[in-house]
């Protein structure tokens, strides 16, 4: 066991430094995906975390209740449903999004949009009484308000999407159901490990693994060191 | 990524298949030859790589499960079948074989790793995903005359719903016996993944035989291209130079092919008795493609 | 002409705490107000009010003779908060905020920036994150934050409860200073002296009610009601 993590972290080393092309092709591919799947929820997440951060509107409840409950969908699940409806005999086959980088990025963006929704709205909800009340009394419009309470939050606000862009990046079964891991098109990182476990490369897949991990986690950090800035 | 003017030619194939890595050889020398097509392999259990070619998703299949594949044939999807090639599952377990099945054939071993498992001293692993690999095992069971469904009602009758390394890997803890195909036996054996040996080699019960299906261009509205780049693929599988590769795969990693080549069998007639087995396999009332399934065929058949 | 402040039946109530109770009173500029009164007796409320950050469940507000609403509040009333609160930004940009929203130029806001902290004695703070600054330096940052707006009414919530000395000293100057025609300042305190010394009304706040309005010199000699009298002995309790 401790032999195999060894070997792993050796190999994950050697993969670095070696330029291994096709490692280093698939990470790129990995992170435009998952970054592309990021952007894209953004798109939409953040107006709708505004909205429930900032005003109250009929059926607020309902949609908080539903983007907390859909946190935890399986990835396999709705990997499934948008295979199935991305099919060329499914009802949105004329799209030609299933087993494209593209189809991949749009999959991820819906997995990841509860969690974007969800930690962006509590960090402006936990930001906004006493915050607002000062901007408002400073002379700040509405408007003004909430666009003070957003800057207020704005690290909180990132911190939430690099967490949607890791669950995007790390997650496997809507890049294995939509993408197919087909070699040099939609293999991203962990469909690669998936598949190199399946082979038996087990120091392989481990090394893979800690690179993934190592790409978060340098992520986060440089979020945190610019925050520190 | 691919450029956008190539042709992609999707392929549905088996996990067991393109774990060796033979598949991402032969897309390289195909490749080179039809630098206007892209190939791209989706690799699925057996069940949903055919379901996802009946689905439209892909343009043909390569797969090992006969039966399906004359019901896909029959059905309308398919056209153009080929035997590609073969090689044998084993039976695998522990290196002291505590039941002692080395050197039986497949059934008799499958009926004294039965009665070990009723008095509680030894565990069966099935692959239990709907593979390839599962539907070999469950045939080889009925064989033997036992029901698989009141099998899997026993505590000694593990079912991994897994590929073939987790499978292995399980059945290696658990010392355990299960039924593998030869390539990903030996790809884990080599790298030292499973002490297991091979207790049960080849024989007739125990052939596997892989077959390349075109997806039919009537039934899917394809595009002329794209049953043109499988009619394409398809014979570059049974060309010489492919059959070749096939016959070498593995001999340098392994000290053992992991497949054999069906066309020059086929042709040499220099082991009837194997040709026999393969075609009482995998042949439909002597024919490895009923005639009215075959559609602008060319040569595939001479 | 002064400004002129009127209250007019004005009440809030949180649940079923009625936080202030049917409140009048006007108010002319030149003027400094001290809301003296016991904890929960009502006085942030009364002051959160008039800022616009409350919206009243009854009775009127008005400035002029005017009636306002509570954006109309918000652009001519500023509140120094009891808690102080920072934005998360440099001690600049939190002086520079409201500035920045009356769309003046950047030159002008630097010079009225560094005027502010100047008068509360922080210089040397501008650059500095304005959470990374002591409490008392917090509620300074919040006066002159407040002060440099020069709104027409000026509410100040216990502003020298965290001040040393000389420090609440300073402030009281510069609350005296804003004393102007154009300007009603209304500050709630629980130092008597403080009120002594600054005010020229006082006003005693008890459950949600004025029971005293009165001269500094008068309120503390001879305050006519009794509950008004117990307080200033500090045996009023709420
Ligand atoms: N947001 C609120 N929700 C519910 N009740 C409130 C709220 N704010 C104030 N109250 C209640 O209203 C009453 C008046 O509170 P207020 O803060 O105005 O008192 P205060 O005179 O400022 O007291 P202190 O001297 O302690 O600052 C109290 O009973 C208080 O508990
Ligand atoms: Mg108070």
């Amino acid at each position: 066991m401790f032999d195999t993590i060894m070997a792993a972290l050796g190999e994950a080393f050697h993969l670095i430094i070696s330029g291994n092309h096709e490692v280093y092709s698939i990470v790129w591919r990995s992170l435009g995906v998952s970054g592309l799947a990021t952007l894209l929820a953004c798109l939409w997440g953040i107006p709708i975390a505004i909205a429930l951060g900032l005003y109250s509107f009929p059926g607020k409840k309902l949609l908080m209740s539903l983007s907390n409950a859909f946190l935890g969908i399986p990835t396999v699940a709705l990997g499934l449903l948008l295979f199935l409806l991305w099919s060329q005999s499914g009802p949105l086959g004329f799209m030609s999004l299933l087993y494209t980088p593209i189809g991949i990025a749009i999959g991820q963006s819906i997995l990841i949009t509860p969690i974007l929704v969800s930690f962006t709205s509590s960090a402006l909800n936990s930001t906004d009484v006493e915050m607002s009340d000062l901007a408002k009394t400073l002379g700040a419009s509405t408007f003004q308000t909430n666009f003070a309470i957003i800057r207020e939050a704005l690290w909180a606000i990132l911190l939430a999407v690099t967490a949607s862009f890791s669950r995007a990046f790390a997650e496997l079964g809507v890049a294995m159901m939509v993408g197919g891991n087909i070699r040099n098109v939609t293999r991203v990182l962990t469909t690669f490990i998936a598949l190199e476990t399946a082979k038996g490369e087990i120091a392989f897949s481990l090394a893979l693994g800690i690179i993934l991990m190592a790409i978060i986690l340098s992520i986060t950090l440089l979020l945190n060191y610019c925050r520190r800035e | 990524m691919a450029k956008p003017q190539n042709q992609r030619l999707i392929v549905s194939t088996t996990t067991s298949l393109y774990e060796t890595g033979l598949l991402d050889v032969l897309e390289t020398e195909f490749e080179k030859k039809h630098s206007s097509i892209d190939v791209a392999f989706l690799s699925q259990g057996t069940g949903l790589a055919i379901q996802t070619a009946m689905r439209g998703d892909a343009d043909m299949i390569l797969v090992h499960d006969p039966a399906r594949e004359l019901k896909f044939l029959q059905d309308g999807y398919g056209v153009n079948r080929k035997v590609i090639a073969y090689n044998f599952f084993v039976i695998v377990g522990p290196k002291e074989d505590p039941v002692g099945i080395n050197g039986l054939s497949p059934v008799q071993a499958l009926t004294k790793i039965k009665g070990a498992g009723k008095n509680g001293s030894v565990e069966w692993v099935s692959r239990g995903d709907d593979s390839g690999t599962h539907t070999k095992e469950k045939r080889l069971w009925t064989a033997g005359g036992f029901s698989v469904s009141d099998l899997r009602e026993k505590s000694w009758y593990l079912e991994a719903g897994q590929g073939m390394t987790a499978t292995l890997k399980l059945t290696d803890e658990k010392l355990a016996y299960t039924l593998c195909d030869l390539g990903s036996y030996l790809n884990n054996y080599k790298k030292g993944n499973i002490q297991l040996e091979v207790l049960v080699e080849e024989g007739e019960d125990t052939l596997n035989v892989y077959s390349a299906i075109a997806n039919n261009p009537k039934h899917f509205d394809l595009s002329g291209t794209s049953f043109n780049a499988s009619i394409r693929f398809l014979d570059f599988l049974i060309s010489e130079e492919t059959q070749e590769i096939l016959a070498d795969f593995g001999n340098e990693e392994f000290d053992s092919p992991l497949f054999n080549p069906y066309i020059p069998l086929l042709a040499s007639g220099s082991n009837p008795e194997m040709l026999q087995w393969i075609q009482e396999l995998a042949y439909f009332d002597g024919t490895e493609c009923p005639q009215e399934c075959r559609y602008q065929e060319g040569d595939l058949y001479r | 002409m002064s400004l002129k402040l009127q209250l007019n039946n004005v009440s809030k109530r949180y649940g079923n705490t009625k936080a202030i109770d049917s409140i009048s009173f006007d108010a002319e500029g030149n003027n400094i107000i001290a809301l003296l009164g016991v904890n929960g007796s009502g006085k942030t409320t009364l002051l959160r009010t008039i800022a616009g950050l409350e919206r009243a469940d009854e009775g009127s507000l008005s400035i002029n003779n005017e009636e306002l609403g509570l954006p109309e509040l918000r652009k001519i009333a500023t509140l120094v908060f009891q808690r102080t609160v920072m934005f998360s930004r440099s001690v600049y940009d939190n002086l520079a905020f409201g500035l920045r929203i009356r769309g003046l130029e950047k030159e002008k806001i630097a010079g009225e920036v560094s005027k502010a902290l100047e008068a509360v004695g922080l210089r040397d703070l501008d650059r500095r994150k304005a959470k990374k600054t002591s409490g008392g330096e917090q509620q300074r940052i919040a006066l002159a934050r407040a002060f440099l707006l020069n709104p027409k009414i000026l509410l100040l919530d216990e502003p020298t409860a965290n001040l040393d000395v000389s420090s609440a000293k300073i402030v009281e100057e510069i609350i005296k200073n804003r004393r102007t025609k154009d300007c009603v300042i209304i500050l709630a305190t629980h130092n008597l002296h403080q009120a002594k010394r600054l005010a020229d009304e006082i006003f005693h706040i008890h459950e949600g009610r004025i029971l005293e309005r009165a001269t500094p010199a008068e309120f503390f000699t001879n305050p006519r009601n009794e509950n008004t009298k117990r307080f200033i002995n500090g045996e009023l309790q709420f």
